[in-house]
């Protein structure tokens, strides 16, 4: 994928330029190999530890293995990826995790970057306030979705309904709402909870992205009479365009991949399950070696169309910066 | 009605007003009491579950289970007591240390894997340094549940499962790009004259790298330590299929509460802030640089 890419080389031009001397020739390539070995180690781990797992993954994928049904191994062809397509469950999940991604990655860019504009600004107390907003980021996916789904989602002592019961009493009522979250509105309560934890992420991103603004252009603009929506929406906006775009991109290739909240706050159940739930549940409980394979490779797949506008997001980026 | 009638002195004031202290909006110096506000409301809401927790932790079972809340219940260490003795039947500190091992000796694989990589691709760049680059940066978006199934295979057939050394390698390997990227950012804010300069007075490569990369380099590799340890601290499902009884982490000890029943709220809001509690001292110590790192150094 990288190769395609063409890219700019800050290459630095040899003092010894290739000579039909074989001497100096063998000098060269020493030199070069002199330079790439640093390199090395940290390659040949990469490629080994992360690039096999994938090849064994797209040859089991086209295998009929089923640890339970030992005797009924063989090659399969396309059967799994049928199976992807066909069944029902899996079918769901590849929309559940759509829906998932889409809802959350979109909430919390629009709350980031609403609380990137507010503090950009400068107020009393604008440190504490910037890591108050960062602690959601800061707490371990695990105990996150823990804290959700039992300190503030219970339906009987959750904060959520015990704050509605207090409210609800200040006006002398005694039959406040109670509602169950996590079985009426499973879906709901995971993007609730993810939006909670990622907000802090595409604030940071797109604060940086503001505070790189070239002021002296906005000054301009303003002494030239500009209304402050128009500086927003002429000025501001397409120069955090990019920072929008890195943070939607990275934002969903990792909520994509989100196995945590889901495991966690509804184990998958009622529509929740997303692609990498139902993976791990098709190879470690179902023991479907070929169709968790199979189903793997489809999210490669996906995940591959987002990641190369991701690289190019990221490369643009990369350029400007270089250029600096 | 009279509130939607203008008064006529204001009208006239307000462009004065802002022509006097509006010079630039943007002007740093300038405090925006609005903004404010509304900043100060929106944190608030977004640390209420973190405070929460952390409340929760201190109350006792009893208190932690009312509705409506009891938030001012006496404070007690009753459930940290409980949980370090584990008193639970579940002993916090084994996947505290298999994840402090983890984390840790993950993180020095890493930096001893990345900083050599980096320096090859910034002070004495190879040619197609940005294609390496690039090839490093894809692997990281490749989703891990696609390789999940070859890993716990391999693992189970060359005995590696529930061996805490396996999971340092993935952990590694899972970091190593970010940490890549990361360092060559770092590194590439050595100044060219500094290093031209050494060569010039006859420093060797250790020297220079001691006493020209090492100084400027310093701030980001432990920017780069602290990103790695916190995504090694909170990785689950690899530690969840890979592991069990004796390598177990801290968030697989976690999802022991997953569905537990009964008066459980302060112990589940205890351990949630001791797991928790490494990754918010690393993620606000590298607080400057967390951006740099989140967005695989291509935001500064």
């Amino acid at each position: 994928m990288s190769s395609a890419t063409a890219t700019p080389q800050r290459q630095r031009p040899s003092r010894h330029p290739s000579t039909s001397d074989p001497q100096a020739n063998a000098r060269a390539r020493a030199t070069r190999w002199a330079r790439r070995a640093p390199l090395l180690p940290a390659l040949i781990f990469l490629i080994v530890v992360t690039q096999l797992p994938f090849v064994a993954t797209l040859v089991i994928s086209f295998m009929n293995w089923n640890s339970l049904r030992p005797n009924d191994t063989g090659f399969a062809g396309f059967d799994n990826y049928i199976s992807v397509l066909t069944d029902t469950d899996l079918r769901a999940s590849i929309i559940t995790t759509i829906v998932l991604t889409v809802t959350v990655v979109l909430v919390s860019l629009l709350l980031g970057l609403g609380l990137a504009l507010l503090l950009d600004k400068k107020f009393i107390g604008r440190g504490i306030v910037r890591t108050m907003l960062i602690a959601p980021f800061l707490i371990v996916p695990v105990a996150a979705a823990l804290i959700w789904k039992h300190a503030l989602l219970n339906p009987s002592y959750g904060l959520v309904n015990g704050t509605l019961t207090w409210v609800w009493s200040l006006f002398g009522s005694d039959n406040p709402p109670q509602p169950e979250l996590l079985s009426q509105a499973p879906l709901f309560a995971v993007e609730a909870s993810l939006i909670w934890q990622w907000t802090p992420f595409m604030m940071l991103i797109l604060l940086a992205g503001l505070q790189s603004r070239p002021l002296d252009v906005i000054e301009a603009a303003q002494i030239d009479g500009a209304s402050r929506w128009q500086i927003f929406r002429y000025l501001t906006l397409p120069h955090l365009r990019q920072y929008l775009e890195l943070g939607g991109l990275l934002g969903t290739i990792y909520i994509v991949q989100n196995f945590d909240a889901v495991f966690t706050l509804t184990s998958g159940g009622l529509g929740t399950a997303n692609l990498p739930f139902s993976i791990y549940q098709t190879f470690y409980t179902a023991n479907d070696y070929g169709l968790a394979s199979a189903t793997g490779v489809v999210v490669v797949i996906g995940t591959i169309i987002i990641a190369t506008f991701a690289l190019r997001t990221v490369f643009t980026l990369f350029q400007k910066e270089e250029a600096r | 009605m009279t509130t939607l009638t203008p008064a006529p002195h204001k009208q006239k004031a307000g462009p004065r007003f802002l022509g006097r202290t509006g010079k630039s909006r943007l002007d740093p110096t300038r405090n925006s009491t609005a903004a404010g506000l509304a900043a100060w409301a929106a944190a608030l809401i977004f640390a209420i579950p973190v405070f929460w927790m952390v409340l929760t932790s201190f109350h006792s079972e009893n208190d932690a289970a009312t509705n409506p809340p009891s938030i001012a219940a006496n404070l007690t260490l009753d459930s940290y007591r409980n949980l370090f003795s584990g008193a639970s039947g579940l002993d916090p500190w084994p996947p505290l240390i298999n994840s402090a091992t983890a984390s840790i000796l993950s993180t020095i694989l890493v930096l001893a894997l990345a900083i050599p990589a980096a320096y090859a691709l910034s002070i004495k760049p190879i040619e197609k340094w940005t294609d390496v680059m690039f090839f490093f940066l894809s692997t990281k978006m490749l989703p891990i549940v696609a390789a999940l199934l070859p890993l716990f295979l391999f693992a189970r057939n060359a005995g590696t499962l529930d061996n805490i050394w396996f999971l340092i390698l993935l952990y590694t390997s899972m970091n190593l790009p970010i940490a890549v990227w990361m360092m060559r950012s770092f590194l590439a804010e050595v100044p060219a004259e500094m290093l031209e300069a050494a060569q010039i007075d006859g420093a060797g490569l250790i020297l220079t790298l001691r006493k020209v990369v090492a100084p400027v380099a310093m701030p980001g590799i432990a920017a780069t330590a602290l990103i790695c340890f916190i995504f090694s601290w909170n990785e689950l499902l690899l530690a969840r299929v890979l592991t069990g009884v004796v390598a177990g982490t801290a968030p697989v000890f976690l999802t022991s509460f997953v569905s537990s029943q009964g008066l459980f709220l302060a112990k589940v809001c205890t351990a949630a802030v001791v797991i928790s509690l490494p990754v918010l001292i690393a993620g606000f110590a590298a607080q400057d640089k967390l951006v740099q790192g989140l967005s695989l150094g291509a935001v500064k």
